[in-house]
């Protein structure tokens, strides 16, 4: 685990991420600026670190009611802002950019943050940058796969050989500059199902597994299988850590988070896939053994450990700010992590 | 209240005759139902390529976003070799697995033989329940012999029409008003 920076005995890794949507408040159905939506996730991420939280990550979207296109350069100015949050992509697009570029940008935000980047490897859910950046939509799985090996290659050796479809070659080249400790964190972001879990697990790569909702049971599926073929393919999964990712608001009552998150889930996913979130499947989320986190503190309390209990995970990384969220609602869910939450999920899932 | 009425054929007449007389009949009957008419045939709808209903632009575009729209959809379809058409399963794949959710989606049926009279029974709804729709359980089906010069010539089929969108707008009133009730219950 020390290879991924994680240390178990300081309990479970708590974290923020934002896809970086720029939703309008449907409340108001204004939406502030570009500008302000930017300064805001910067913001965020500085009032992480000063809750104690471990992570803090932004994700990577070309399309109407998205903010953070260039999301590495927005994390360049966060690891400016702070100093001890780790800070990642979630998920850089791997498959329609170039893994030399890739590299080259997370390496110097390693080090214009002091050795705290870390890279989330995904394959787009939102399927229009194919298009924007030229790229053939039919070759999304052989794209990222391809794409994810290079970055890898790039990260292990020092000088790389290389050659496949989507890329010129490379004859003896040097990626540079290298990362403060010689490496970084690269993860593979995998959606629900086992397949791409399994995927993460062949390559022997640390998993970061999108649980947006539903039951925790279903999601350990995927952390199952990846771990069992990690082992199958000579790599020791105890070594490997596993994060989760998913939907979290919080209010001093389970009544109070869902009357102020779902009015943002429900208005934002309309506006993103074209349908809401309906009613009775969000209410469904306040349950113990969903796997989506809104609730009270101590609600959401219980959620965590019970899904640290099936998963055994090392990372939980959260999502509240989807759907034009104000800020001061950011703020005031962060301190509830700090000063209640996260004591107490550090508490119980630290290992002596 | 939003009716789309789907013909959903690009091939002959009959289905789309007994469209006409269907949003005829809601027009009539229900002059505060907003009706609209999507004739597959005056569309051109490439297959589905597996993105967002929303990224679809021209006239898949239109056709995707009016049906996601509806609060009823009436599906007129006739049977082509023992089964739905592939214009009708292509619209099905344009759109997201839940898009039936909240929606009442009731059918009416052309064909040659009623030798297909179960075709909707067994291939249609189905499908129409696994995408989430409230379907309306009875169709109207309508045989070759019920038309004649692009009109219907059988009363029964005009009576059996007139059901089937009573059936269609109550049912959408019901079911509207219980999930109101059931969310106003959730206090959020």
């Amino acid at each position: 685990m020390e290879k991924y920076r994680i240390d178990q005995s300081k309990g479970l890794e708590f974290g923020l991420y934002t896809l970086g949507d720029h939703l309008p408040n449907p409340h108001t159905g204004e939406r502030i600026s570009a500008k302000q939506r930017i300064h805001e996730i910067i913001d965020l991420a500085k009032l992480a670190e000063q809750a104690g939280l471990d992570f803090f990550s932004v994700g990577e979207s070309h399309q109407e009611y998205f903010a953070t296109q260039a999301h590495s350069v927005v994390l360049a100015a966060i690891a400016q802002a702070t100093s001890k949050i780790k800070i990642s992509s979630s998920s850089t697009i791997v498959s329609t950019s170039d893994p030399v570029r890739v590299y080259e940008d997370f390496a110097t935000i390693d080090l214009i943050s002091k050795g705290r980047a870390e890279i989330i490897a995904g394959r787009a859910s939102r399927i229009g940058l194919f298009d924007l950046l030229g790229y053939n939509v039919r070759d999304y799985e052989e794209l990222f796969e391809e794409k994810f090996e290079l970055l890898l290659k790039i990260s292990q050796e020092e000088a790389v050989n290389w050659s496949g479809e989507f890329r010129a070659p490379l004859n003896n080249a040097r990626v540079i500059p290298r990362p403060q400790n010689g490496s970084m964190p690269i993860w593979r972001a995998v959606g629900g199902p086992p397949a791409s879990a399994i995927k993460a697990g062949n390559a022997g790569v640390p998993m970061m597994l999108a649980a947006l909702g539903g039951p925790a049971t279903s999601f350990k599926y995927s952390i199952d299988a990846y771990r069992e073929a990690a082992d199958r393919s000579g790599f020791d999964s105890s070594t490997l850590p596993v994060a989760t990712a998913g939907f979290f608001y919080t209010a001093e009552t389970t009544q109070q988070a869902l009357k102020e998150s779902y009015p943002h889930m429900n208005k934002g996913l309309e506006l993103i896939n074209g349908q809401g979130y309906p009613k009775q499947q969000f209410i469904q989320g306040t349950d113990t053994r969903n796997v989506m986190n809104i609730g009270s503190p101590q609600q959401i309390i219980e959620k965590i450990l019970y899904q640290h209990e099936l998963f055994g995970h090392q990372r939980y990384i959260a999502q509240m700010d989807f759907g034009g969220v104000p800020f001061e609602l950011l703020a005031k869910n962060i301190e509830l992590i700090g000063t209640e939450i996260l004591p107490a999920i550090k508490k119980y899932t630290a290992q002596k | 209240m939003k009716i789309v009425g789907l013909s959903s054929s690009i091939v002959g007449s009959k289905t789309r005759t007994a469209m006409d007389y269907t949003c005829k009949t809601i027009t009539e009957k229900y002059p505060n139902v907003e009706v609209t008419l999507i004739d597959l045939a005056e569309y051109t709808v490439p297959f589905s390529d597996g993105r967002n209903y929303l990224e679809y632009e021209g006239d898949v575009g239109f056709v995707t976003k009016t049906i996601m729209e509806a609060d009823a959809i009436i599906i007129g379809t006739p049977i082509f070799q023992a089964s739905i058409p592939a214009t009708l399963k292509n619209i099905f794949d344009l759109l997201p697995v839940n898009a039936f959710r909240d929606k009442i989606v009731s059918m009416l049926i052309t064909a040659g033989s009623p030798k297909h009279y179960l075709i909707a029974e067994q291939q249609l709804k189905p499908i129409l329940a696994y995408m989430k729709a409230q379907i309306v359980q009875t169709y109207v089906f309508i045989e070759d012999k019920d038309f004649l010069r692009k009109e219907i010539v059988n009363d029964d089929v005009l009576f059996r029409i007139e059901r089937l969108v009573e059936d269609t707008v109550v049912l959408t009133e019901t079911f509207t008003k219980i999930r109101e009730e059931k969310e106003a219950m959730y206090g959020f």
